[in-house]
């Protein structure tokens, strides 16, 4: 039953659109343009900041605004001018590390959590999701003075350890409802076979639950690209992160609106690509796997 | 009917061999076997994210201020007396509230009219679904400059040009309705989640059941006030709570729209306690502040907590 639902949003309606198509009146039609135009206001800041990216800074000032203008690169110009590469660089260094150091960590133990669940898992699983229900705020001062002393602020693996223990809780839960999506009658039938534990996990499970895999490590990536708050309290010019750069970019250039939506275009751009991408699964990242 | 729907039906099913566990040893080496996998996520967790929590009650003893070197001694309870006279504190800690359930509420209900609207089918849908979710997608300090910018300015902000005709220009959104401002920032930011998730909710609700009640004559607000709502419990319940979790803790809408001004009138408690920490070097004291708002989340959390397991948390793992 499970299996049926996820993915294709549609999978409970089918035979019962005949039924409904005998009075074809002006009712579907109103919702689908309702649909179409809250959608399309939703959506348009995130048009219009693009939009803006590419006018000059004149034709960015105006009353009324903008809406056709003569497309320029000028101000992604002006943004790698005043140097957006090495805040991308490791932004995109965080994200990856932290990434893959999660799923390194979160997938044997949400194994060890589903299909030879250790005792207490229950205990174990509550312990992982209650870490994330303490507020970051009541963590930072310490974190700071332990990070000031050990001489590791503003060093990338600072971030990259914070964002791993970020992750960590969501990735487990989400590896888990993947694993348990393996059927048990497959594992014994290997077992049965006579292969190993490491041959049934490779040949068996890996397959299955890769794309849990893949779906995990984007929501990691999303959060962790998009983290701030330990960015702006623990990093400055050396290790400092997208988002970063982007607070220091309005403080310098804050009159600057072209350039500043230039800015936020590339900050926002390679999370919104890889939601697009992840729609399905988002739900299941932000609720620990709860909800498929 | 609820509990049938989603189970993954229990696949973790029969715990493979150590039925017997004839020698105690073996079955200790099995248990050590089974946790080995578990053990460097479970450390790694623990020592970052306890250990930090654990210094900061420590640290809420001590009379500690960075901009002066060598101030730093033990007050026991001082640090709290101030953090409870500090009527500051207390107008941030309602902001937090007002902020979190506020923006939660609202994006629940904009979130379960969206997603009613999504659970048909019509032409585009996916593009729909795609630029709605958009919004959750924008990365929170770029959201928020575009809110600040190019959506809120007295002048040139869209919101102000498309509210002209309706007399409402020039008002500055910002410094008039600051606790709003950010506000709708973040209901614009997860009212896709919401959507999401209600519209998982609403997927998972068995077509057969509203086509029995539509031939017994069953109005369409009937069918959504009697089959539709109680199977979404769960899922607003969720959203809810997972919102919450969230929300509380915002700190780049703040930081990015208001800097918790004017005065403290925007600032809530992750805000409050930064600009304590950082702004004024004040370790003890928002230590102490973060104490009781850990204290104090941990008091709603087991609570939501409790509601987050009864519903989803148990799934597949009764054993």
């Amino acid at each position: 039953m499970a299996a049926t639902i996820e993915d294709t949003p549609t999978t409970t309606a089918p035979q019962r659109v005949e039924g409904r198509r005998r009075r074809p009146g002006v009712g579907p039609v109103l919702l689908t343009t309702l649909a179409w135009v809250v959608a399309i206001g939703f959506f348009f800041p995130v048009l219009w900041m693009v939009l803006t990216a590419f006018k000059s800074e004149n034709a960015a000032y105006t009353d009324p605004p903008t809406l056709f203008f003569s497309p320029t690169l000028e101000q992604f110009r002006a943004v790698f001018d005043a140097g957006i590469g090495p805040y991308l660089a490791n932004s995109v260094g965080a994200t990856a590390i932290s990434t893959a150091l999660v799923l390194v960590l979160a997938t044997p133990a949400a194994f060890a959590l589903s299909l030879r669940p250790v005792e207490k898992t229950q205990d174990v699983l509550f312990f992982f999701i209650s870490t994330k229900m303490l507020p970051v705020v009541a963590a930072i001062v310490p974190i700071y003075v332990v990070v000031n002393e050990i001489r590791a602020l503003d060093n990338i693996w600072t971030l990259i350890v914070l964002y791993t223990a970020m992750n960590l809780p969501i990735a487990v839960w989400m590896m888990r409802s993947f694993f348990l999506e393996v059927p048990g009658e497959l594992l014994e039938a290997a077992s049965i076979d006579g292969a190993s534990l490491g041959r049934t996990l490779r040949e068996v499970v890996l397959p299955i639950i890769s794309p849990g895999i893949f779906a995990t490590g984007l929501i990691c990536v999303i959060f962790a690209w998009n983290e701030f708050f330990f960015a702006v309290n623990l990093t400055a010019a050396n290790a400092g992160t997208v988002p970063v750069f982007l607070v220091g970019f309005i403080t310098s250039e804050g009159l600057y609106w072209a350039r500043l939506s230039a800015a936020a275009t590339l900050a926002a751009l390679p999370v919104v690509l890889a939601g697009w991408f992840a729609q399905n699964k988002l739900v299941q990242g932000l609720s620990f796997g709860a909800v498929k | 009917m609820t509990a049938t729907i989603e189970r993954p039906s229990a696949p973790s099913g029969p715990p493979p061999a150590s039925a017997g566990g004839t020698t105690t040893r073996s079955a200790r080496a099995e248990g050590w076997v089974r946790r080995a996998p578990l053990l460097p996520a479970l450390v790694f967790t623990i020592v970052v994210t306890q250990i930090p929590f654990l210094l900061t009650i420590y640290y809420s003893l001590q009379s500690w201020n960075l901009v002066r070197p060598g101030s730093q001694r033990f007050v026991w309870f001082q640090n709290y007396v101030g953090v409870f006279a500090d009527s500051q504190f207390r107008g941030v800690a309602l902001n937090t509230i007002i902020m979190t359930l506020g923006s939660v509420i609202i994006a629940v209900v904009l979130g379960l009219l969206l997603a009613l609207l999504l659970n048909r089918h019509f032409i585009g849908r996916g593009v729909v679904r795609t630029l709605l979710v958009t919004p959750f997608l924008i990365t929170p300090v770029a959201a928020a400059l575009l809110w600040k910018t190019t959506l809120l300015d007295p002048t040139y902000g869209l919101i102000n040009f498309v509210l002209s005709p309706f007399g409402a220009s020039g008002t500055d959104w910002v410094s008039t309705y600051p606790l709003a401002s950010v506000m709708a920032a973040l209901v614009w930011q997860w009212t896709p989640f919401m959507m999401l998730l209600l519209l998982a909710g609403l997927q998972s609700q068995p077509g057969d059941q509203i086509e029995a009640a539509r031939m017994d004559g069953a109005g369409a607000w009937a069918i959504f006030r009697e089959l539709t709502l109680p199977h979404l419990r769960r899922f607003l319940e969720l959203g809810i709570v997972l919102g919450a979790i969230y929300l509380v803790n915002t700190f780049d809408a703040v930081y990015m729209i208001t800097q918790g001004g004017p005065g403290t009138a925007s600032a809530n408690l992750p805000f409050y306690i930064y600009q304590r920490a950082f702004l004024g070097f004040d370790i003890g004291q928002s230590a102490a502040m973060g104490v009781v708002v850990v204290i104090a989340t941990i008091i709603v959390a087991t609570f939501a907590l409790r509601l987050v397991f009864r519903s989803f948390g148990a799934a597949g793992s009764e054993s």
